[in-house]
């Protein structure tokens, strides 16, 4: 096994693991919502830009310009009108609200397109690779790596450099005293799913031209998603880019061993971490 | 007309009734001030007028507006902030940052920015990048009120300043207040300190177990009176 | 005072309970005698209700009233029935021997699963316990022995021997496959009364009462001295414990096991967490009434795939957001009736219930 070349595939692949958590982590930051079916949206947001390309014939990057906010519009409706009604201090209406919508939106995608596969196709830039030294290194992992630093970087900048920002922290530590500041929790809410929603459509370009996806895909994505945000630490973004990359390492070091142990290692590596590190490794202070 | 009055003001929590017809009024540049003991209902008269707890519409007024069914970032946009009980800063906020976080729902021009705040409470200006909860209990408050200032309200709503601060805390506390009065502001204090409250107010309310039970100027009303209002005339 | 000392009396028993405790022992004994006049196609669906209704029984258990909400319940399903097959492809032991084994293996995957899934909180914990269901799935799936991803049967020599079935023979001249299904039946319907009768006595007994408290208020109960901690673990154990035995039944009637199916989300947690929560959540009356509905849909609607699972899904939603005490939870809190009560009430002094 060539390790430096599974390690650098691991630390891309962090990257799409990052990217598939970063939502997940700034909502669960704001509102303490961790929402189940956040995993089939990726996937719901696979096949928009599917059918953007398709029918309008465009390149991906294109079509995820105009995903984008149509995939805002989607966090920010669903926010409103079903998930801001489940806020409160009983756990059980998120989670079983959000595992009834994964199912719902599963079985609606299957519905529609059938359980075949399908691939977001990207011209040249699938094969492309680029060489580092001796080892050669795919084009879009490596764009999927910088675009997930690059949606981090973006995300930090506006929790701490905006007032946005400042109503998100805001309204995470106390919404009743954050209502006395005229900020709308509800509506605050809706923009922070919104904006995570957004990202999601970055996942789900680069997860849609990396391999085959169909609608059962979901939950899988879900718990990488869920296990990269908890080895981070919760309320930490950079964090989650850490645990992105632990747990692409774990998977592609175990694939490497034997191709049938791929997320067993990444699982087991999860459980490594929570057993020595029960808060993660980068927790933050306030919680 | 007064700037701010209250008509029959009753507020509930739940089934529990906590206000039965609360009648106060505050005109313009004065400072009030509310007594009572712990659970008369004095933080339930602020959190009603601020919008945290909903009333009937009319049993608030604001400049003849009635407010009382108004959520609290509308209280808010229209000019009443609120100093809340607790001070209640923001842990993941700077001191800079709460204080900024002041002017979100209303961005009015007026005497109160970050400049004026930091000269009013210079404490906070060495500690304007430290964590808003890192401070003691004297410098919170001060980070409170100056976070309810910078929206430049007309009125300020003060709950309970001086709760779990030492006396001397609490004097360099009101000490600020002249130059909030003089910029404008019309205030409201609630407290349970008596003296502190004759100190500062124009007027002054007493309430028992969500009711007015005394009013008037403090050089009107003898001891007697305020402690049979406060305690109960049997007591 | 006067003289007289009035006795206090903490009770549960109410009218409307007292009726239906006779009404569900006339209920058993028909259901009992069920194999004489029913057909088989009925019981194996009174087997599919009595199963789930078990399953549903320990989940609700576990997240209304323990407030640990599991989404990865398929883990003690899938163990329980697998190490059921091993008992019985490996070991050569009776089926039912097996499903006692299956049950035992379950309870102990239980302990190191609430190790690592009781350092979790609240929405995370529920997905903790998804990712225990996912490894076991993974590692049961690399057992050759058993078929590893593709799976196994268990073969009918095996069914044909368990004890019961040369009973059933003989009283009833049934055929030995139909006779597998009696006995199976009666096992289901042995379990789902056994669980719901565990359910209602843990619920009457002090540990009940703790449970409560730590439900509404976790801080105040341990001020009382409620080892919250220890009392959660014991639910969650016994929790896997009845879902592997019932996980066990379930792939001895099927006869057919694979990694996707005996560790399958939507047939072990998203169909129970449905009937849990249309039913109504947090009540020992709230399943029966869900596994119920749940059936009626499943004959209505199972011809149509994914359309019956995006109703199921959108009921449950819709159920979640404006009726969040179920079906169940609506009637009782319109017309105060408690089938199986755990409210305490006090009789017996001057004031009149």
């Amino acid at each position: 096994m060539n390790w430096a070349d599974t390690i650098l595939q691991g630390v891309l692949l962090g990257g799409l693991y990052a990217l598939f958590a970063a939502g997940l982590s700034l909502v669960f930051g704001i509102m303490r919502l961790v929402n189940l079916a956040h995993g089939d949206l990726i996937v719901l947001a696979a096949y928009l830009i599917l059918v953007l390309v398709d029918t309008l014939n465009l390149n991906p990057f294109i079509a995820l310009v105009i995903a984008m906010p149509i995939m805002f519009g989607v966090g920010w409706l669903l926010q409103t009108y079903v998930l801001n009604r489940t806020l409160g201090p009983d756990i059980l209406p998120p989670l079983l609200v959000t595992f009834g919508l994964s199912v719902v939106l599963q079985n609606g995608l299957l519905q529609v397109y059938s359980a075949d596969s399908r691939r977001i196709p990207s011209g040249y830039l699938d094969t492309a690779s680029i060489s580092i030294g001796s080892l050669h290194v795919g084009v879009m992992p490596l764009l999927t790596f910088f675009s997930a630093v690059a949606v981090i970087l973006i995300l930090n900048r506006l929790l701490y450099a905006t007032e946005l920002g400042r109503a998100f922290r805001a309204t995470s530590d106390d919404a009743v005293t954050a209502g006395l500041m005229g900020i709308q929790p509800n509506r605050t809410f809706a923009i922070a799913t919104g904006i995570a929603m957004a990202i999601v459509a970055v996942a789900a370009l680069y997860l849609g031209t990396r391999s085959n996806f169909d609608p059962t895909i979901g939950p899988a994505r879900l718990i990488y998603a869920f296990e990269a945000v908890i080895m981070g630490g919760l309320g930490s973004l950079w964090g989650t880019l850490v645990g992105g990359i632990i747990l692409g390492m774990a998977q592609t070091i175990g694939g490497a061993i034997n191709p049938e142990w791929q997320i067993l290692a990444g699982h087991i590596a999860f459980v490594l971490v929570l057993l020595f590190r029960p808060r993660g490794f980068f927790p933050r202070a306030v919680d | 007309m007064a700037l701010l009055e209250t008509h029959g003001l009753t507020a509930f929590y739940r089934d529990f009734q906590a206000l039965f017809g609360v009648d106060v009024t505050l005109d313009a540049g004065e400072t009030l001030a509310i007594v009572g003991a712990n659970g008369a209902g004095k933080s339930t008269l602020m959190r009603s007028i601020s919008g945290v707890l909903i009333n009937g519409a009319r049993q608030i007024l604001f400049d003849g507006r009635p407010i009382g069914a108004l959520a609290a970032p509308q209280v808010m946009a229209l000019g009443i902030a609120m100093v809340p009980e607790g001070r209640k800063l923001f842990p993941s906020l700077s001191v800079e940052e709460n204080l900024l976080i002041g002017r979100y729902g209303r961005a009015t021009k007026g005497p109160w920015s970050l400049e004026t705040v930091y000269r009013l409470f210079p404490i906070l200006k060495e500690r304007r990048n430290n964590p808003g909860t890192a401070l003691s209990g004297g410098q919170q408050q001060m980070v409170a009120i100056g976070r309810a200032l910078m929206s430049n309200p007309r009125v300020l709503l003060c709950d309970e300043l001086s709760l779990g601060l030492a006396p001397v805390v609490i004097r360099d506390i009101y000490a600020a207040f002249p130059a909030i009065r003089e910029s404008g502001a019309s205030i409201v204090v609630v407290e349970q300190d008596i003296g502190q409250a004759m100190k500062i107010a124009d007027r002054l309310y007493c309430m028992m177990e969500g009711r007015v039970t005394l009013s008037g100027r403090p050089s009107e009303l003898n001891r007697a009176a305020i402690h049979a209002a406060y305690f109960g005339a049997d007591s | 005072m006067d003289g007289q000392t009035t006795i206090w009396r903490v009770e549960t028993k109410t009218r409307a309970s007292t009726a239906f405790a006779i009404v569900a022992a006339l209920a058993i004994c028909a259901g009992l005698a069920a194999p004489m006049y029913l057909p088989r196609a009925t019981l194996q669906d009174l087997f599919f209700i009595l199963t789930m209704l078990a399953l549903a029984q320990s989940w609700n258990l576990l997240a209304g009233y323990a407030g640990l909400v599991s989404v990865g319940q398929q883990a003690f399903v899938g163990l329980g029935a697998y190490v059921m097959f091993a008992g019985v492809v490996l070991l050569k032991l009776d089926p039912l021997v097996a499903i006692l084994l299956g049950g035992i293996a379950s309870a102990l995957l239980a302990i190191p699963a609430g190790i690592f899934a009781f350092r979790l909180q609240g929405a995370y914990f529920a997905i903790g316990t998804w990712v225990v269901a996912e490894i076991v799935r993974l590692l049961v799936a690399q057992w050759k022995m058993l078929g590893g991803g593709t799976g196994t049967s268990l073969p009918a020599s095996a069914t044909r021997h368990m004890q019961g079935v040369d009973l059933v023979h003989r009283m009833f001249g049934f055929r030995p496959a139909q006779a597998v299904d009696v006995v199976c039946y009666w096992l289901a319907l042995l379990l789902a009364v056994a669980v719901i009768f565990m359910v209602y006595r843990l619920l009457r007994s002090r540990h009940g009462l703790a449970l409560a408290s730590v439900r509404d208020n976790q801080d105040a109960a341990r001020a009382v001295g409620v080892d919250a901690r220890r009392l959660k673990a014991l639910v969650y154990l016994v929790s896997a414990l009845v879902t592997g035995l019932v996980g066990a039944l379930i792939y001895v009637q099927k006869a057919r096991i694979s990694p996707d199916a005996a560790f399958s989300v939507t047939d072990w947690t998203a169909y129970v967490i449905f009937i849990v929560v249309i039913g109504g959540i947090g009540t020992i009356e709230g399943p029966i009434v869900g596994v119920l509905v749940f059936f009626a849909l499943q004959k209505l609607l199972a011809d149509f795939g994914s359309i019956y699972l995006m109703v199921l899904g959108l009921i449950g939603i819709v159920v979640m957001l404006f009726a969040p005490q179920g079906l169940w939870g609506l009637f009782a809190s319109r017309t105060g009736i408690q089938l199986l009560p755990v409210r305490r009430l006090l009789r017996g002094g001057p004031i009149k219930n």
